[in-house]
This record gives C-alpha cells, sequence and structure tokens, in this order.
C-alpha cells in the first residue's frame, strides 16, 4: 500500500484527506472514529483500508478504527482512549459536529492526556450537505485550538505537529478543513511513519466526572489552556509572512484554501502586498497580529463564509487604537456565501486596489445546457420500494425524507422528498406532520441513518402512538458516503466480523406493534405492505430490505456470476411512458423515433421495469453483460 | 515552456474522470512538477456532472481561472459547454462525439440540444478536436478504456510538461497486468486520432 510507504523524503500525489490519515500514522496513531460523511469520508476510509489489508494477513494494524454509530460516540471512543493517554482521531463532516457538540463542549472542561485531533470537514457551497455553517465558530464557541491546513502536505504536517501541540495543552484540538483541501490531490513528502503506544491507562481523576462543583473549577483551567495556546499560536510555524513584490502598505490576512487563491492572485496582478498567511488560527497569534496591522495602512481579510478574522483583526485595532482601513466581508468587497475561486478574489483585489481586472466577463454558450443532476441508481431498491409506496396510496401522502441516497426521490418523476433537515430528522417530523395535519404521513431513512439518529425520534413517534408510517430503506450499508459498514451489518470497518443488529429487532424493542419486512424487488408485495401500514391506526414500521445495487453487482462479478440486461420489446411497447415517466429509470430513454429503449451500459439487471410494465414489453436479454 | 499548465476534465459520473486526473497528476510528481489536482466527489457520483481540474507549475491550487485552460477534455460534448468561460483563444478542446443523455431529458423536464450545433458552438471556444472514444475504446478491447482514449488524445496535443511517455508509463503502472496491452492500444489510438486531425 502506497500509504504505507516507508521511505522518508519520497514525493507521492495524496489526497488531502489521505494525507490526514498519513500524517496520523506519522504521529503514531493509536485510535480512528468516524462518522463517515463528505467532504470527510476518505480520511476514514483509508485507516479502514490500512486495517482491512492487515486484518486479510491475519495480522492486527498498528491502531485500532471503527466507524462509529454516530460523531458523538465517535467522538466519546475516541475521547475516551485519549484520556487515557493515546493518540486519537476523530473526523466528520461539519454537521458531524453539531451531533457530537454536546460531548465536545464539556471535553473541553476536562482536556485529555494522548493527544486528540477533531477533523472538522466544512462544505463552503453546500457540494455535498444540507448547510455550509462555519465550523471555526465550533472553535471560538467552545475554546479550542484549531489549525486550518491550505494544502494535502500542510494538512499531513499539522496532524503530526497537532499532535503535540494538543499533548502539550492537554486538550484536544481541532483541524478545520474544507472540501477544496479534502478533496484535491497534490505532492507529499513522505515523514517517517512512528510506532504507536498500543495500550493506554485510565488514571482515576476526580475532574473526569463533570459535575456542576467541577465543572465550575475546570472553567477557569480551559481559559489558562487557552492563554498558553495563543503562546503556541505565537510561535506556530503555520502563522507567517509571505511577501509579493515590493510591499509598502497593503496587508492580506488569510488561512485555509483562501491563501492559495490569494497568493496567486497577488502574483497575477503583480501587487506589492505582505500576506499574513494564518495556519493556527485560533487563538490568534496576538502579537505577530498586532505587529502585522501596525506594519500596513491598508487591510484586505480574505476567508470563506464567515468573517470571523475579520471581525478578529478589527477588535485587535480596535484595542491598539489603530485607525487603519479593513476591507473584507463589511466592505462589500467579499461574500458570506459560498466556496471562493480564483476569479472571486481577482475581482476584490482589482476593486478594493482600483486596479483594472484582468479577468474579462467570463464566455457562456447560449445553448441551453439541460440539468444533469445525480439521480438514483439504475436498478437501485430504493426507486422499487418508492414505487410501491406512492401505487399504495398516488395522493395525499407527505413524505418526510432523510440524509442519504434516498434524499434523491426529490427528483421527478417520483417526487417522493418533501421535508429533510438532518440526519434522523424524518422519523420527527414524520410525528409533527401527524400532529399538524390531516394528511397521510410515510417518512424514509437509511439504515445507516436508522441506528445513527432515527432511534429516539421512533421511540418517540411510539410513545405519542403517531399515525405515521416509518420506513426504513435497509441496503446493508453506508452507500451515499461509500458503502462503509455500519451496525446492521455483519463486519465492522477493520475488515472483521461484527454483532449484525437486525433494525426490525431495534423497532421491536421500541415498542413498534406493526412492523412488515419487505423484499422492494417484490413491487405487488410491497404496495400490499404500504396499503396495510397506512391503514393501521398508529405508528407501522416498514424494514424494506435489499442490498445496494452497486455492491451486489460488484459482489456477483467477483464470484464470476453474470449480470442480465433487459431490453424492450418494440412490437409489444405500447409507449405507455410507464418505465420512464413514472417508474423514472435512468436506463431508460427515448430514441430519436420516439422509440423506448434500455441503454445496456447502464442497466444493472434489477428487472424493476419489466415488473411495472402494463404490457409485459420488457424481457431479460440473452446476452449478457 | 510555460510557467502553468491547466487541464480541466468534464463529464459525467462513471467516465473515468477522476482517475483520469490522478494519473496527469501521478505522472507530474514522477517528473517532480508541482501539481494540484481537484475532485468531485459524494453527490455526483450518481450519474450527475463531474468536473476535474489539474494544474502543474508555478500554482498554489487546483482552481483554474475565466480565460486560462489550456485544454479542455469533454468526455461528454454538452458538458464542455458548461465550462466555456474558462477558455481563451489558445485553448484546445478534445470532445468525445458521444452524448450521453441526462434523465432529466427522459423525463422530459430538460431536452438534449443537436449536436452539430453544439460542435459548432464549441469551436468560437477554442481548437476543436472531435474523436469517437467510445469506438476507439471499443476498438482497443473495452469500453472502459475511454478515459485512456483521452489521455492519449491529450498527451499528443503538446500543452503537457512532460513528455506523452510517462503519461502512458503512469497508466500501465496502475492498471494490472492483463489489461495493459489493451490500455496500451487505447492510449495509442487516442494519440493517433488527434495527429490524423493536426497533419
Amino acid at each position: 500500500m502506497e500509504i504505507l510507504e516507508e521511505k522518508p523524503g519520497k514525493q507521492i500525489l495524496l489526497l488531502g484527506n489521505e494525507a490526514i490519515t498519513r500524517g496520523a500514522l506519522e504521529a503514531g496513531i493509536d485510535v480512528a472514529t468516524t462518522y463517515p460523511g463528505t467532504p470527510s469520508s476518505e480520511i476514514a476510509d483509508t485507516f479502514s483500508h490500512i486495517a482491512k489489508h492487515f486484518t486479510k494477513q491475519k495480522k492486527s494494524p498498528s491502531f485500532y478504527f471503527e466507524y462509529s454509530t454516530n460523531e458523538k460516540v465517535a467522538l466519546e471512543v475516541a475521547g475516551a482512549a485519549s484520556i487515557s493517554g493515546l493518540r486519537s482521531l476523530t473526523c466528520m463532516k461539519h454537521v458531524g459536529l453539531n451531533v457530537a457538540s454536546d460531548t465536545f463542549m464539556t471535553y473541553m472542561y476536562i482536556g485529555t492526556n494522548g493527544g486528540h485531533i477533531i477533523v472538522s470537514a466544512d462544505d463552503p457551497s453546500c457540494h455535498s450537505s444540507q448547510n455550509e455553517q462555519d465550523n471555526r465558530y465550533f472553535a471560538l464557541f467552545s475554546s479550542a485550538p484549531m489549525l486550518e491546513p491550505s494544502t494535502p502536505q500542510e494538512a499531513k504536517e499539522m496532524v503530526r505537529i497537532g499532535f503535540e501541540i494538543s499533548e502539550e495543552l492537554k486538550s484536544p484540538i481541532m483541524l478545520r478543513t474544507t472540501t477544496r483541501l479534502n478533496h484535491i490531490r497534490g505532492p507529499i513528502t513522505l515523514g517517517k511513519i512512528k510506532k504507536p503506544r498500543k495500550k493506554g491507562k485510565f488514571e482515576r481523576n476526580p475532574k473526569w466526572v463533570t459535575t456542576p462543583a467541577i465543572a465550575r473549577a475546570q472553567h477557569p483551567k480551559l481559559l489558562e489552556m487557552f492563554e498558553k495556546a495563543e503562546k503556541i499560536s505565537e510561535k506556530s510555524e503555520f502563522n507567517k509572512i509571505v511577501n509579493v513584490g515590493k510591499p509598502k502598505e497593503w496587508g492580506i490576512v488569510t488561512s485555509g484554501v483562501s491563501y492559495n487563491y490569494v497568493k496567486e492572485a497577488a502574483e497575477d496582478l503583480s501587487l506589492n502586498v505582505r500576506i499574513l498567511k494564518l495556519g493556527m488560527t485560533h487563538p490568534l497569534p496576538k502579537k505577530m497580529c498586532i505587529d502585522f496591522i501596525k506594519s500596513c495602512k491598508n487591510l484586505v481579510i480574505v476567508e470563506e463564509l464567515e468573517p470571523i478574522l475579520e471581525n478578529q483583526f478589527k477588535q485587535l485595532a480596535y484595542e491598539i487604537g489603530c485607525s487603519l482601513k479593513i476591507y473584507g466581508k463589511s466592505t462589500g468587497h467579499f461574500s458570506r456565501l459560498y466556496e471562493y475561486n480564483p476569479d472571486i478574489v481577482i475581482d476584490a483585489f482589482s476593486n478594493i486596489l482600483k486596479i483594472s481586472n484582468p479577468i474579462k466577463k467570463p464566455k457562456s454558450s447560449n445553448i441551453k445546457i439541460p440539468r444533469r443532476p445525480p439521480a438514483l441508481c439504475p436498478g437501485c431498491p430504493h426507486r422499487a420500494t418508492y414505487y410501491a409506496a406512492k401505487k399504495a396510496q398516488p395522493k395525499g401522502v407527505i413524505y418526510p425524507t432523510d440524509i442519504g441516497c434516498y434524499t434523491l426521490g426529490r427528483e421527478k418523476p417520483l417526487e417522493m422528498a418533501d421535508l429533510l433537515l438532518c440526519m434522523g430528522s424524518n422519523a420527527g417530523t414524520a410525528g409533527g406532520l401527524a400532529v399538524a395535519t390531516d394528511e397521510k404521513v410515510i417518512s424514509f431513512m437509511g439504515d445507516s441513518t436508522f441506528f445513527h439518529s432515527g432511534i429516539p425520534p421512533l421511540i418517540n413517534v411510539v410513545h405519542h402512538n403517531h399515525d405515521v408510517v416509518i420506513t426504513v430503506l435497509d441496503n446493508r450499508t453506508t452507500a451515499m458516503t461509500g458503502h462503509q459498514p455500519h451496525p446492521g451489518t455483519d463486519f465492522d470497518g477493520m475488515g472483521r466480523s461484527a454483532k449484525r443488529i437486525l433494525v426490525e429487532d431495534v423497532a421491536k424493542g421500541c415498542g413498534v406493534e406493526h412492523i412488515e419486512i419487505v423484499d422492494p424487488n417484490n413491487i405487488k408485495e410491497t404496495t400490499q405492505s404500504f396499503k396495510r401500514a397506512l391503514e393501521y391506526k398508529g405508528p407501522s414500521f416498514i424494514v424494506s430490505k435489499s442490498p445496494c445495487i452497486l455492491l451486489e453487482n460488484r459482489d456477483k462479478k467477483r464470484r464470476g456470476e453474470k449480470i442480465f440486461v433487459y431490453e424492450i420489446d418494440q412490437n409489444t411497447c405500447r409507449r405507455c411512458k410507464t418505465c420512464i415517466g413514472r417508474f423514472g429509470c435512468p436506463a431508460i430513454y427515448y430514441g430519436d423515433d420516439e422509440s423506448v429503449n434500455i441503454d445496456p451500459q447502464q442497466c444493472n439487471g434489477c428487472g424493476h421495469c419489466a415488473i411495472v410494465c402494463p404490457f409485459n414489453a420488457i424481457k431479460k436479454k440473452e446476452e449478457k453483460k | 515552456m510555460k510557467d502553468k499548465t491547466s487541464i480541466v476534465l468534464t463529464g459525467v459520473g462513471g467516465q473515468g474522470i477522476i482517475t483520469a486526473a490522478n494519473i496527469i497528476g501521478k505522472a507530474a510528481v514522477k517528473e517532480k512538477i508541482n501539481v494540484f489536482v481537484s475532485e468531485t466527489h459524494g453527490m455526483a457520483q450518481r450519474g450527475g456532472a463531474v468536473i476535474c481540474s489539474v494544474r502543474l507549475g508555478k500554482v498554489t491550487g487546483p482552481l483554474v481561472p475565466s480565460g486560462s485552460a489550456d485544454v479542455i477534455l469533454g468526455l461528454e460534448p454538452v458538458e464542455i459547454l458548461r465550462y466555456v468561460g474558462l477558455t481563451n483563444k489558445e485553448t484546445k478542446i478534445i470532445t468525445d462525439i458521444n452524448p450521453v443523455i441526462p434523465f432529466t431529458v427522459a423525463t422530459g423536464e430538460e431536452e438534449y440540444p443537436n449536436l452539430s450545433k453544439v460542435f459548432k458552438d464549441l469551436e468560437k471556444y477554442g481548437k476543436l478536436y472531435k474523436i469517437d472514444a467510445i469506438k476507439l475504446s471499443k476498438d482497443a478491447g473495452a469500453a472502459i478504456t475511454k478515459n485512456i482514449v483521452m489521455l492519449g488524445a491529450l498527451a499528443a496535443i503538446n500543452v503537457l510538461p512532460f513528455k506523452s511517455e510517462v503519461l502512458l508509463e503512469t497508466i500501465l503502472e496502475n492498471v494490472p497486468q492483463k489489461f495493459k496491452e489493451i490500455n496500451k492500444k487505447a492510449f495509442k489510438s487516442g494519440s493517433e486520432a488527434i495527429q490524423k486531425q493536426t497533419n
């Protein structure tokens, strides 16, 4: 495995996320935990691949790794390991830290022993998220020290050195990344992989038990830690000044991926500026920042999303009675919305410095380009479940949904996603809709989501006897984020066999009385199940079980089994469009002559279209894929 | 040689765009050339639009400013249209001639534009090369090598800051032994398709 290569000094190309994992290996990581979520997933997946690599050879890897049930649990598992003196890392997407925040806020009060890095992968522009919250606020909120890398190489170094900082401060620290760091590849210079400590020791201490009296005593200690962290920030190699041209009065303050755009824009525009590149952004190196403010007459702050550096620099300028001009979001030159890019930074610099913008208005084609949103895959069992539920009652139903592939059921022709907030929200909102309206409610969530945060709202629904149908689309994987295992699979993230927990058993334990287990590939029976569930007064629960078609076909190929594709008999087809206009499989398309056809490349051979066709015009093809 | 090279790869999820972009990146690292590659993940993997960019040389990040793409490598023709803002007069556009119709067309929400109009339009934004990458990949032995055909085409237009052999070598290092010959053939056929158009 390239990621395990022991050749210090050698350069290899790594994804930002892989570089974080490599950094942890070079720091002697003992315990890594996560709940998968884009753009963070490959950090943990890389740990998982390494662990499985060793498990296959009947060896144990140098670290313990798990896909925990959710981010809060992930933080608690790694947190306890860190308190016991082991080096730990927990990674999650930005909204994952919302889930883990209860643990996180108090964890900061008690601190830790072995280094603990909490990676928050933010997603400006919501490339694959339900919001674009700026988790730098969590560092300010909790007093957590925070590092922000600009490149994969820097990410690796920040993890390595971050562990030292965390241990020096006896505090967990945050590594805050954004999609454009997680998902870029760049050259990495390998360092030495360090041997881990392996076994920790839990030393009893009254401070670990955060009763009110202890918490009151710990809060000042948190502030003391923060002061110490400021001294580290002051000396940190990650905070530095980069000169472009012959700087006189203009200074630019930036961090994270914004630095990349700033540096290139300053060079391309031949600016004469001093750039304060901040890598340890919390706490700020106060003295360094004040000296920088004093060395400039004008300051430009470049940071994606919230004006966090900008507000702190204004505060510092006020404290020293300096009236320099600060340009940024408050002056309208930069937006609080979305991810930045070179164009945005060049344009803002041109406006602020009153120079001509070399980038002309980008050309755009006059041709109307069709939208190409992601869709449920051909053969996806979720589509069959959706189709069956709609058949059971075509109108008068509200469909709360959840985070996962099934969000894609929002698109035409299914249009079966009406309300979505966050992981697990389907069942909670289903209860509210049942209370508030006279419409029927069928909610959907995936199996991994059910274990993550679907259980407490299910208990709520049962206890309050809400008249809803809660559906778990059980495809035996965490599909959207890259097919990670979860408590419903019989193996874990290290490739070892694991206890499988059945969704229906949990529902039974939660007191649900009407439970049906269906195979969505049998669309007729699934429709009948939904009919019965809708008729049932009170909470009913449907587990629709069929593996993700991508995994099933992968396994079939590995076993050497053929996958049959389907075709439409043009003589029998009446162009009723059920397969396209109602079922909506993306492998089915109209030919130039208005005929309906199946693209054999895209067809995954589920045969659902043959079931929904009212004229039996769709048949299994003799040819094999 | 220019001090910066910017390559944009566009198409649809499942066409091997990320793999192709990574191969360019790996080849650059072998040649000790600075490189950044950006990827699209997550939602885009489910048949959605995909864009990757590769920047080589004196660059600090992977995102390509407007008007500064040296090449757009399009694995699907209309997907290139989304990014014509990145082109300048010198930009070279290589497109596979085979469309992938989005399902929004089948459901009647969208229309797929007339292909000859698309190609005509693309000619406005740079030097256009059209190749039938699906046919070439099938001729080479596997439709899955379409991205390799496109890399072969890229290698033939003289914009990479390293020799085309390095790119081929990197491809072959990253495929299992039994597929090496097919990939070699696919790469060569892509290069030849471009050479025929430049001669």
